[in-house]
């Protein structure tokens, strides 16, 4: 190295003495320029040189990579957190307040949401193993009203012998398919009316969950809850045993390569107990009325995806549809705080049901676009001894939704939906949402 | 209906009555399905989650999935965050306590390579970056032979009656590896120094090992669509700098390498990237050999 570097400095020095500037000679001029060109030139090859030797020595005397040492902090076992922003701004027709389905007793959160900007739900999870044998889950929900509930909080055990699959808590329960998802990862901004009219919008439990996986090829799962049954089309009664069971079981798979689906029935069975709401009498009065009996949904639900492939890079398209029906049967309280004076307890029998089915079209990278078609049955309603007070109706509440959404990562989401909603005879409310989902921190999990 | 009836009775009877104790394997990505059944021979049986011309970082946790993995013995994965969406979710959802990661019945590859491209800055500003570094490792056959060892020693773990059977197969497979990344390096040293763009940033390895020149990624960010802003830029920088070809996997649509290989006046190349990615990349000897080849034209 010192030889090669002192090499040209010598031959510039001994170029430089035998020719000392002494005359300003074009000549002399011209081979001073071809000196300080050599010059440069050799500088330029050694510096290249020297890097050369510099980052060789480097990468010698690096230590061979090892796997990195774990943090000895204590924040090393912190869990993987995760937050989910969301934001609308919503353009309603008609004023929210008014918002009903016709035939159908409301309850849980149901309805297109107030106008104007708004803040969505945001939702702040953490996940992490507890010990060797259970996984914890938190989703809290922090609400543009200022108030925090828990989504979700539940444990899971691992390592249950035979294949079981337990999970214990509060949890969205296995029922359908949109119901296991967080509003976040739907493909509409709003729940389907099926949902709204028989779940109140999405349904939780608070206790447990089985679910067991067959060890064969096709995919077979069967599961059972129980769970206290404080969510619509239940409510919170006083009482030790399991208020909600649900059992479900779904099968799916995949057809080649650019193909796969899953199916499934679901049922849930619970009860109420004086579940009040108000509805408009025979004589166009607002009476209060209480039902107290048991309420059955059964669910069935079936989704098809398909990507060239299974690339859903360029293109892809998915299909879902769930079929909704319940029963309740008990008795229907007209009147019950007695202000009309009219207060009666007749016995109560609804039969309804209601469907929704969606397409999601993936048509270039990032860019979806979805329709979705909500209907629902009023069915068959027996207001028994109260039906001189109260009619039934046989309206069937529909919607007509669009939705077009651009993804520019995977971790955020922007969706504009128009709506054309029929929920009550002779109205009509068109919505326009905008909406936007960000998520932060962990990343989240690729749910079917 | 009656074909569907006879196919329930087929499952239930193998599920009943399992046949020989062949260990299931469920690999990730095809390179390791690959790699397993090279170990492991007729005592294993492989499935492989995903296919070459699938992206691994976007996979869903689909009911097939998590039906495999229910009855897995062994869980190969790549690690490294590359399934972080989709793999625990189905590891969690099949209730197979054998394969939850920490036990013996779940490897991953990257775990025992020494890993390049950490991210100086762990940022999501910075795109879908792997904290832990780029956990493509396939691209260099010499990684495969750093995986083969342990996972023959998992397989022989698992499975220890049939020890003698996967030293012996490890050692067959290391004889013929370790010749055959001498011919690949021979084969690829004209490769040495050439300039190439990448599509995706997916190939540092392939890049370290062949000692090819990596100038620019299409992607502005990993895991980020290119854009015509960044395109505009990267053939600016090849103007000044030019490439001999870009670089794309199987899996990627090939628009940008297209648009930029036209314009930069250099050769789209698609690589197999993976076992299956191309007809040449048969099993994991074809998959060199073709990417080799496949480079040396685009060099050419």
């Amino acid at each position: 190295m010192f030889r090669l570097f002192m090499l040209p400095c010598a031959c510039a020095l001994a170029l430089s003495l035998a020719l000392p500037a002494r005359a300003a000679d074009p000549e002399l001029d011209e081979i001073r320029a071809q000196i300080r060109e050599l010059k440069s030139s050799y500088e330029n090859r050694i510096q290249a040189l020297e890097q050369r030797l510099k980052d060789a020595e480097a990468k010698a005397a690096a230590p061979a990579p090892m796997p990195a040492a774990p943090s000895s902090s204590i924040s090393a076992f912190n869990p993987a957190v995760s937050v989910v922003l969301q934001g609308r701004y919503a353009n309603l027709s008609r004023d929210p307040a008014k918002f009903a389905l016709a035939g159908f007793a409301p309850g849980g959160e149901i309805g297109p949401g107030r106008r104007g900007f708004s803040l969505g739900e945001s939702e702040l999870a953490m996940f992490a193993n507890v010990d060797d044998k259970f996984a914890g889950n938190l989703i809290a929900s922090l609400t543009p009203e200022n108030t925090v509930s828990v989504e979700e909080a539940y444990g899971l055990w691992l390592t249950a012998p035979y294949g079981l699959a337990p999970k214990f808590g509060r949890f969205f329960s296995g029922l359908g398919y949109l119901n296991e998802q967080h509003q976040h990862n739907w493909d509409f901004i709003d729940a389907p009316l099926a949902y709204q009219a028989f779940l109140g919008g999405q349904y939780a439990n608070d206790g447990l969950q089985v679910k067991w996986v067959a060890p064969i090829d096709q995919y077979v799962e069967l599961g059972a809850e129980a769970g206290n049954g404080d969510g619509f089309p239940g409510n919170a009664r006083s009482r030790n045993g399991a208020g909600a069971a649900t059992v479900f079981a779904h099968t799916g798979g995949d057809i080649g390569a650019s193909h796969n689906w899953r199916a499934g029935l679901s049922y849930l069975r619970t009860r109420a107990q004086d579940r009040d709401y108000s509805l408009a009498d025979r004589a166009g009065n607002d009476a209060a009325v209480a039902f107290t009996g048991s309420s059955r949904v059964a669910v069935a639900d079936f989704i098809w995806k398909w990507a060239p492939n299974g690339n859903a890079h360029d293109t892809s398209f998915k299909l879902q549809g769930e079929y909704f029906r319940r029963v309740e049967d008990g008795d229907l309280t007209y009147d019950r705080d007695g202000t009309l004076g009219l207060t009666r307890t007749a016995s109560f029998t609804s039969r309804q049901s209601g469907w929704y089915a969606q397409g999601v079209y993936q048509f270039m990278p990032l860019w979806r676009a979805g329709v979705r078609y909500d209907r629902l049955d009023s069915g068959s309603v027996d207001y028994g001894a109260n039906a001189a007070f109260v009619a039934a109706t046989d309206f069937s509440p529909k919607r007509y939704t669009v939705m077009l959404d651009y993804t520019p990562s995977e971790f955020s989401r922007f969706r504009l939906q128009f709506a054309q909603s029929r929920t009550l005879a002779d109205v009509t409310d068109n919505q326009w949402f905008v909406q936007y989902i960000l998520s932060l921190g962990a990343h989240g999990a690729h749910k079917y | 209906m009656r074909s569907h009836f006879a196919g329930w009775c087929v499952a239930l009877a193998a599920w009943s009555f399992p046949a020989a104790a062949d260990l299931s394997v469920f690999a990730t990505v095809p390179e390791w399905g690959a790699l397993a059944q090279e170990l492991g021979g007729d005592k294993v049986k492989v499935y492989t989650a995903t296919n070459a011309l699938q992206d691994p970082h976007h996979v869903e946790a689909r009911p097939s999935l998590i039906a495999r993995a229910r009855g897995a013995d062994l869980v190969v994965a790549t690690g490294a965050e590359l399934e972080i969406g989709w793999l625990p979710l189905v590891l969690q959802q099949a209730g197979n306590p054998k394969v939850q990661p920490g036990r013996p019945g779940y490897f991953e590859a990257a775990s025992v390579v020494a890993l390049l491209g950490k991210p100086a800055r762990l940022d999501r500003a910075e795109g879908d970056v792997h904290p832990q570094g780029d956990p493509h490792i396939q691209t260099d056959a010499r990684n495969i032979a750093k995986v083969a060892v342990p996972l023959a020693a998992r397989l022989t773990e698992l499975d220890s009656a049939n020890a003698a059977f996967y030293q012996a197969r490890l050692k067959a497979f290391m004889d013929r590896w370790s010749a055959a990344v001498v011919r690949w390096e021979q084969q690829a040293a004209p490769l040495k120094g050439v300039p190439v763009v990448v599509q995706h940033k997916a190939f540092t390895y392939l890049v370290e090992w062949l000692g090819l020149k990596e100038i620019a990624a299409l992607e502005p960010k990993p895991g980020l669509e290119p854009t015509t802003a960044h395109l505009a830029a990267v053939l600016e920088t090849l103007q000044k700098t030019p490439a001999k070809m870009v670089l794309r996997a199987a899996y990627q649509s090939d628009r940008a390498s297209q648009w930029i290989a036209e314009r930069a006046k250099m050769k789209a190349v698609e690589l197999p990237f993976t076992v299956g990615g191309t007809d040449g990349a048969k099993d994991l000897f074809g998959l060199y050999d073709d990417t080799i080849q496949r480079l040396l034209k685009g060099a050419s």
